[in-house]
């Protein structure tokens, strides 16, 4: 692929208070336990705009991750401002979010259901909410906005026997493009890395940091023991994958060949350009149940470390989407792309067919990643896919050998 | 790695329904729906294909016997649980993880722990 694509390619963004840029103006909606789901829902089908999405977390519990996270999306530089509907009772600390999204600059609101007269007059409430707003965010400054700026996070979903030789490696090449050009790339789920620990250790820009993306991965493997299952779907072997080692190669290749600058966590923000790897398994011993539920629980982590777009690579054919960043499909198996092509944005199929190669499937999707960050809408987006999920989850704060580029700095 | 020449190593001359990724691999990846009584060409010689082999789905490139490691990419993917010729599908029902169970329907079944 042509690693001189120029770091001048350059869009238009939205300028955040803080300095960040975006590519998206959301306004989200976001409920603080599942009791106030269906209003803030209400609130965002009333509205009716693509751009207003539904975000929220469903415990009364506390949890510091899911607060953190919340925190994190909610001042995301692709949202333009927040409103937070509570119900009144539940344990997340409105007050604070409210606060801290203010302090970010953007306009928020806060609706306490038990305090606003009920459902209906919440909803009520809520929608003129979203217009004021959607005011004030519309008054966001655009800016130009470069290559060198963008952080893109990946993931895999309904992996197949064809992923890893046609769309996983075809992400590769364009996160090494990207990392040419000084973008920030994240790669995830250490719990489908098992196996391929020691050659990834090998690509550490330090001992010290392939010694902590080791040690991840081991306790991604303990974890995944005390579930009783390897992060291993029936749909997975189905499409001819047999083991954990052999889906975690065929997804250890969307990373590309560039050095791993990093270990992140959920909602660490990359520190410079480069390619990260983001542990996305809870520290400690198992306590809330699979480290991720589903794949966009994994999305909302790419998104809370700042990722402004998604590159889904799929074999057996998923269609999601995501609040808050736009979410590039690239369909992994000739097969799966006939059935469904209209959920598609790429397709890497053609090169088991052999009608266009690795390299050219890999600049497909960088020019897919530039046209959407300059405001074209990706598959899923134009067709109102938002999911959003946040559940249990606790992280001690990463170690000092985590982020080497950070200490050069 | 490039393709075309790993291609040409197993199906010379015609368009390949299973692929090499690695040199060192030991099974062949099917591309294309390959049906029973098909013909595949591996490492030069003719192979007779006894099942129907889905797109993404393993097939021996030796005589694999219990035990034997098996490489995809050039890297170990689990280890044999039963015996496989050449040209036979590689999957759960004859290898195995080496580090963590694989959770299929049928396991889900036996288990009785979903309705």
């Amino acid at each position: 692929m042509n690693q001189s694509v120029s770091p001048s390619i350059s869009f238009q963004g939205y300028a955040r208070q803080d300095g960040r840029k975006g590519i998206r103006n959301v306004i989200v909606v976001g409920y603080l336990v599942e009791c106030a789901h269906h209003v803030a829902r209400k609130i965002v089908t009333l509205s009716n705009d693509m751009d207003v999405h539904l975000i929220g977390f469903p415990g009364c519990f506390p949890n510091q991750y899911a607060y953190e996270i919340m925190r994190a999306v909610c001042i995301h530089p692709n949202v333009g401002g927040a409103l937070l509907v509570s119900l009144g009772c539940e344990s997340m600390n409105r007050e604070k979010l409210l606060q801290e999204i203010k302090a970010s600059g953007r306009f928020a609101e806060l609706l306490v259901i038990q305090e606003a007269g009920g459902t209906k007059s919440t909803i009520e409430a809520g929608v003129a909410a979203v217009a004021r707003i959607k005011a004030e965010a519309d008054k966001t400054p655009r800016v130009l906005m470069a290559l060198n700026e963008l952080i893109v996070g990946t993931i895999c979903g309904g992996s197949d026997g064809t992923s890893g030789i046609t769309a996983n490696p075809a992400v590769g090449r364009c996160f090494d493009a990207l990392v040419a050009a000084n973008a920030a790339c994240i790669f995830e789920e250490t719990g489908e890395l098992i196996g391929c620990e020691t050659i990834m250790a090998d690509r550490a820009i330090t001992p010290e940091l392939g010694a902590e993306i080791e040690a991840c991965v081991e306790k991604a493997e303990h974890y995944y023991r005390v579930m009783g299952f390897g992060s291993f779907a029936p749909g997975n072997a189905d499409g001819g994958l047999t083991t954990l080692e052999e889906k975690s190669m065929g997804a250890y290749s969307k990373s590309g060949s560039s050095p791993i600058s990093g270990l992140i966590k959920p909602g660490d923000i990359p520190p410079s350009g480069g390619l990260y790897l983001l542990d996305v398994v809870p520290d400690g011993e198992p306590r809330f149940g699979f480290p991720n539920i589903s794949d966009n629980a994994e999305i909302v982590e790419l998104i809370a470390c700042g990722s402004h777009v998604i590159l889904f690579t799929t074999g057996r054919g998923s269609v999601v989407g995501s609040a808050i960043s736009p979410v590039i499909k690239i369909c992994a198996n000739p097969e799966t792309y006939r059935h469904l092509s209209e959920d598609m944005d790429v397709n890497a199929g053609r090169i088991l067919e052999g009608v266009a190669t690795l390299d050219e499937v890999g600049e497909e999707i960088f020019q897919n990643v530039v046209d959407v960050a300059s405001g074209k809408r990706s598959v899923s987006e134009e067709l109102g896919h938002q999911e959003f999920i946040l559940t249990y989850k606790s992280f001690e704060p990463i170690g000092p050998s985590c982020l080497p580029v950070r200490q050069l700095a | 790695m490039n393709n075309s020449d790993l291609n040409s190593a197993v199906n010379k001359g015609s368009v390949a329904k299973a692929i090499l990724l690695h040199p060192q691999d030991k099974v062949l990846i099917c591309v294309v729906h390959i049906y029973a009584g098909d013909v595949i060409v591996v490492d030069g010689e003719s192979v007779v294909i006894n099942t129907d082999i889905e797109v993404g789905h393993k097939l021996a490139r030796t005589n694999l016997a219990i035990g034997d490691k098996v490489y995809r990419y050039g890297a170990p993917i689990g280890s044999m649980t039963a015996t496989a010729v050449r040209g036979e599908h590689v999957h759960m029902h004859n290898m195995q993880s080496d580090y963590i169970p694989s959770h299929t329907r049928t396991r889900q079944n036996q288990d009785r722990s979903e309705s």
